[in-house]
């Protein structure tokens, strides 16, 4: 093939263009997905949860979370009687084994609660991140910007329940995304799919149709820390005065 | 991983991810903030009798300016995104703001006050130098050359303004550093709209104490008599300030204790427990209570001189390890507790890594070297530069 001085003056620039994008890579499209028209939210049913550690073992497999860190998590709560203020509680590898077996040999009580990002609607951790490479989108979900994040661990810091680490090997802030990928195609998050007894939920508080409404209307719903006022959007039923 | 863990932490709080280096951060910048407030007390409210210190706390000020923001850098997970803070700054991040407040406390404050107080003398060492230091101080002049006494008195003028907009520009610089972390919601131990207050007092408090000690120190290298005047007024003024910032710290301690909130029991436990000895012992006892006394014994008592200058040493060496121990108390303990309020966590100090033992005593040496050029660079002393008038007179 015998290319001209011309055609090959045109065509470098165009082949650097197509390289670029080559680069770049391609988004992920989700082409029936309209962000305004969600506000997600997640529903976690205390009473159901049998702590197996499907949800965090899904998590991590999913999104490539490092050993140690965790954007879910299982806690085991132990209460005895009135000692609200003291409750023994364990997570042992973030719940994802599983728990030890209890002795039943008092009168207290045992639980388990999922933990995972609030996705709150006044998060404190997008407001203090200095480049606001953290952020909330449209549909209510907190991400994180990773190729814009400093590493300052600002927002590890001001975030009250501990769902944000800073990646070890990326050295940027890392946390729950709601499966973001997942949910903007229609599908649930990877923790919601795994559990065997349907103790997380997925909900879209935009949508009249999502069996959350009813939920809410007819249970004793409560979120974590509501004293923090950060609006949070993981919505807890069954919740136990001792959990922090 | 969960080695040093005692109770209950979420499992991504046992990493504590604010080191070392971000306690040198506030301890560099309140050294910063308390030098240039005490060379203030000689400009803008006329204490003569601290004159002498004048020029170096403004060289101080500066040689810890310039290593401020490296700890930060350094602790940074992308040193090399940082510049995003100036172009985007994310508007409701009390972080965000940090480098503005420094580069305007840097290019707007420090750097032109010390100019401007300097010019005569740059002007005269450029003309009376050789070689590489004629040079130097020519590119310091900026070209401007004009001594005569009414380019001087504009000068002085400049100058005083400049000081006069520097008093609460330093205030912003540590009161700042101070919201940064008072503002905090999540976190008990930080989250107090004292913060701000107690952190400028405690920075005047190391500032004043750090010039003091190093007045003293070159003063003896250099074989010179300590100008005691100055030196009490200064310890004065250093027992005055402290004795606001400590009442600061016990009205902070004393309404934490009173109100006894949710976080008060887990608090309490980590002052007793994790932080005794850098609280009770290094912060209150040693850094802040005994250099009170020791500086009230001088106020009190006619001592001699050998006495005060003695006292004068050992009580702003220990200010100055109370105010470390302050800062590393705040930022340490903050992070040392659960969230959940049902447990604590252990800080393990790397030696060699970036943000280790090695780099934060190398951060601390560095601002004492770039004020050893400083010094050599801008004599603050009136002798030194006389003799370089004389000698410019002398060629002319």
């Amino acid at each position: 093939m015998n290319i001209s001085r011309r055609q090959m003056l045109i065509l470098l620039p165009a082949a650097a263009v197509a390289w670029e994008s080559v680069l770049a890579g391609t988004p992920e499209s989700s082409p029936n997905y309209k962000m305004t028209d969600h506000w997600w939210s997640m529903l976690i049913d205390i009473s159901k949860c049998i702590g197996c550690g499907n949800c965090v073992r899904a998590c991590q497999a999913e999104n490539d979370v490092p050993d140690g860190f965790f954007r879910t998590w299982v806690e085991r709560y132990h209460v005895t009687d009135w000692h609200l203020e003291n409750p023994e509680v364990i997570s042992p590898d973030g719940g994802k084994e599983g728990f030890p077996s209890v002795t039943e040999d008092d009168n207290g009580k045992y639980f388990f609660v999922p933990k995972l990002c609030n996705h709150c609607a006044d998060s404190p951790c997008t407001q203090v991140c200095p480049v606001g490479a953290t952020f909330i989108s449209p549909d209510g979900v907190v991400l994180i910007d990773q190729t814009y994040c400093l590493g300052c661990a600002y927002c590890v810091q001001a975030c009250p329940y501990g769902c944000r680490y800073i990646h070890p090997q990326k050295k940027v802030a890392d946390k729950c995304t709601l499966c973001y990928h997942r949910i903007t195609k229609g599908l649930t998050t990877a923790c919601c799919e795994a559990c065997p007894t349907g103790a997380r939920q997925l909900a879209d508080l935009k949508n009249p149709k999502d069996p959350i409404h009813e939920f809410l209307r007819t249970h004793n719903v409560q979120i974590l820390k509501p004293q923090m006022a950060t609006g949070a959007k993981v919505f807890y039923n069954d919740l136990d005065g001792s959990v922090r | 991983m969960t080695t040093g863990v005692e109770g209950y932490m979420y499992p991504n709080e046992i990493t504590l991810y604010w080191s070392v280096l971000i306690v040198l951060y506030p301890y560099i910048t309140g050294l910063v903030a308390g030098a240039f407030i005490l060379a203030s007390l000689e400009r803008v409210f006329r204490v003569d009798a601290i004159k002498p210190t004048y020029r170096l706390a403004l060289l101080t000020a500066l040689a810890f300016l310039v290593v401020a923001p490296l700890p930060l850098q350094l602790h940074l997970g992308h040193p090399e995104r940082s510049f995003e803070m100036y172009f985007t700054p994310h508007r409701t991040s009390a972080m965000a703001m940090f480098g503005f407040v420094y580069l305007w406390y840097l290019m707007a404050v420090l750097t032109v006050e010390i100019w401007l107080d300097y010019r005569r003398d740059i002007v005269v060492m450029a003309q009376s130098s050789s070689g590489l230091k004629r040079w130097i101080y020519q590119v310091l002049t900026l070209g401007s050359n004009n001594i005569s006494e009414r380019a001087l008195a504009i000068d002085e003028r400049v100058g005083w303004l400049i000081t006069l907009i520097g008093i609460p520009s330093a205030f912003l610089l540590h009161g700042y550093v101070g919201f940064i972390f008072g503002s905090i919601k999540a976190n008990p131990w930080w989250s107090s709209p004292l913060m701000p207050v107690v952190f400028i007092f405690s920075a005047m408090v190391s500032g004043i104490a750090a010039v003091m000690l190093l007045y003293m120190l070159i003063m003896r290298l250099r074989r010179e008599k300590i100008d005691m005047l100055c030196m009490d007024t200064i310890a004065s003024y250093l027992f005055y300030i402290f004795i606001i910032d400590f009442s600061l710290e016990m009205l902070d301690l004393i309404h934490r204790i009173y109100e006894a909130d949710e976080s008060f029991r887990t608090l309490n436990f980590m002052v007793h427990t994790k932080l005794y000895f850098s609280q009770i012992v290094l912060q209150i006892f040693v850094g802040t209570l005994t250099p009170i006394v020791l500086l009230a014994l001088t106020q009190v008592l006619k001592l001699p001189e050998i006495a005060r200058k003695r006292i004068y040493t050992v009580a702003g060496c220990l200010t100055l390890i109370g105010i470390f121990a302050m800062r590393w108390n705040v930022v340490i303990g903050g992070q040392l507790f659960s969230k959940s309020f049902l447990g604590y966590t252990t800080y393990k100090m790397a030696l060699a890594t970036r943000e280790g033992l090695l780099m934060s005593i190398a951060l601390t040496i560095l601002p004492l070297f770039i004020l050893w050029v400083l010094v050599k660079l801008l004599p603050p002393w009136p002798e030194k530069v006389q003799s370089g008038t004389s000698a410019a007179s002398a060629a002319n």
